[in-house]
């Protein structure tokens, strides 16, 4: 029944039949509303556009659109966009964190700026 | 040119890999220009930092028998989506 | 920021959020990685993060309503709605940033359907994040195919006279239902129609109905 076309992307659903809408809704966090925050804020210095978030969620491919939450997918294609511009090295990102894992055992603890 | 509304246009039926904002649904398929909407860059081209030109954007009304054959809920039902200028086949415009 | 102990308190002494006590997952280390390093690099500041949070979270469906509302009640403004949803919501002092915005109007004869099958495309620059099931496999996939079962399960029962029109939100325009004023409303004020006007009216999965 959902068997794709040659040339069809997995995220490219129109069509197909995947059963009953789940209607649960759930409010967000402070870090995925920071993740949302860090989109606006990154597109907006011109380092890459939605389309470019959209293309790294593409590419990241159905595993992860069915075993991650949406802004989990967000910070991944987010980063991949930033370190394509250039913006920071993947040596820099490893480093960062190694140092925030330091802090502590949970995202309160070793979030950063202003709690 | 602009393609007037009301003409009846045909979407390109091709399928090469990358980031495309053309659904698979409609390629191949006919329907009639809703209105458009002026013209836009290429997220074929933005979504790889690419540099790019404007295209005109178009909305395209479908009807849902041209989409889903005969598998349908109401013949009168319809689908619009917007529709970058490069995925329309040439189309006659001998009015 | 230096942990000392007090699992419950943040370094100004307010409680922890809930979901700031739950085990650091790896995707959190990430968002808290790119954030520190973008503004180590000055690309924005910790105070431009915390502002882009505030106008998100000031985006909510009652700006829809409003908007609704105001088109219900003043005939001229309903007209430029319909020919610039997102001039007609600037007018109104709403800052949708760069938003494109298509106001699509039920009547009598026609239900109209807003969906993205390719990701999540939603008008959020005014109604603020979308529902999750907006963002699922499962309405995405259905609401161009079969979109009166779709709406069947959100307790909308469409006449098959009333013709339905589904809208994919496939570039760069964001769509917003304009519903249908129910006649028993035509003594209200504007105030307390808004109030009636429901998200999901506004992304077209239910409709405006009798009176409560």
């Amino acid at each position: 029944m959902n068997e794709r076309k040659p040339g069809q992307s997995w995220h490219d659903m129109g069509g197909s039949s995947f059963g009953e809408i789940p209607k649960e809704d759930h409010d967000f966090a402070i870090w995925e509303k920071r993740v949302d925050a860090l989109l606006v804020l990154s597109s907006a210095k011109g380092h890459f556009t939605v389309d470019g978030l959209r293309r790294a969620l593409e590419d990241m491919g159905e595993n992860a659109f069915e075993n991650m939450t949406y802004y989990e997918r967000w910070i991944s294609a987010i980063n991949q966009n930033l370190i394509e511009a250039g913006v920071y090295t993947i040596q820099e990102l490893g480093d960062k964190m190694a140092e925030v894992k330091q802090r502590g055992q949970t995202y309160g603890s070793a979030q950063g700026g202003e709690a | 040119m602009t393609i007037p509304p009301g003409t009846s246009i045909t979407i390109k039926d091709s399928a090469q890999p990358g980031h495309i904002r053309t659904p698979y649904y409609i390629r191949g398929k006919t329907g009639v220009i809703e209105r458009s909407l002026g013209e836009f860059k290429n997220p074929e081209q933005l979504a790889y930092s690419l540099p790019s030109s404007l295209y005109e954007l178009y909305r395209v009304r479908f009807k849902m028998s041209e989409l889903w054959n005969h598998d349908i809920e109401n013949p009168n039902d319809t689908v619009e989506a917007e529709v970058f200028s490069h995925w329309i086949e040439e189309y006659n415009n001998a009015t | 920021m230096p942990h000392d102990g007090h699992d419950h308190l943040s370094s100004s002494g307010h409680p922890f959020r809930k979901d700031n006590d739950t085990p650091l997952t790896y995707w959190q280390l990430m968002e808290i990685s790119v954030r520190e390093l973008m503004i180590t690099k000055g690309e924005f500041s910790s105070t431009e993060i915390n502002k882009q949070i505030e106008i998100m979270d000031a985006r909510t469906p009652a700006n829809g309503s409003a908007l609704v509302a105001r088109a219900w009640s003043d005939p001229e403004f309903k007209k430029r709605l319909l020919k610039n949803g997102a001039e007609a919501a600037r007018e109104l002092g709403f800052d949708i940033g760069p938003m494109h915005l298509i106001a699509v109007e039920n009547t009598e004869h026609v239900h109209n359907l807003i969906v993205c099958t390719l990701c999540s495309c939603y008008p959020r620059n005014l109604l603020g994040f979308p529902p999750d099931w907006y963002k699922t496999k499962e309405y995405r996939s259905r609401a161009v195919k079969e979109p009166r079962s779709v709406l069947e399960e959100f307790g909308l029962v469409l006449p098959a006279e009333i013709n339905l029109r589904v809208h994919d939100s496939t570039a760069d325009m964001r769509y917003i239902v304009l519903p249908m004023r129910p006649k028993w409303t035509h003594e209200m004020n504007e105030n307390d129609l808004a109030r009636l006007i429901s998200r999901d009216s506004m992304i077209g999965t239910s409709i405006i109905g009798s009176n409560p």
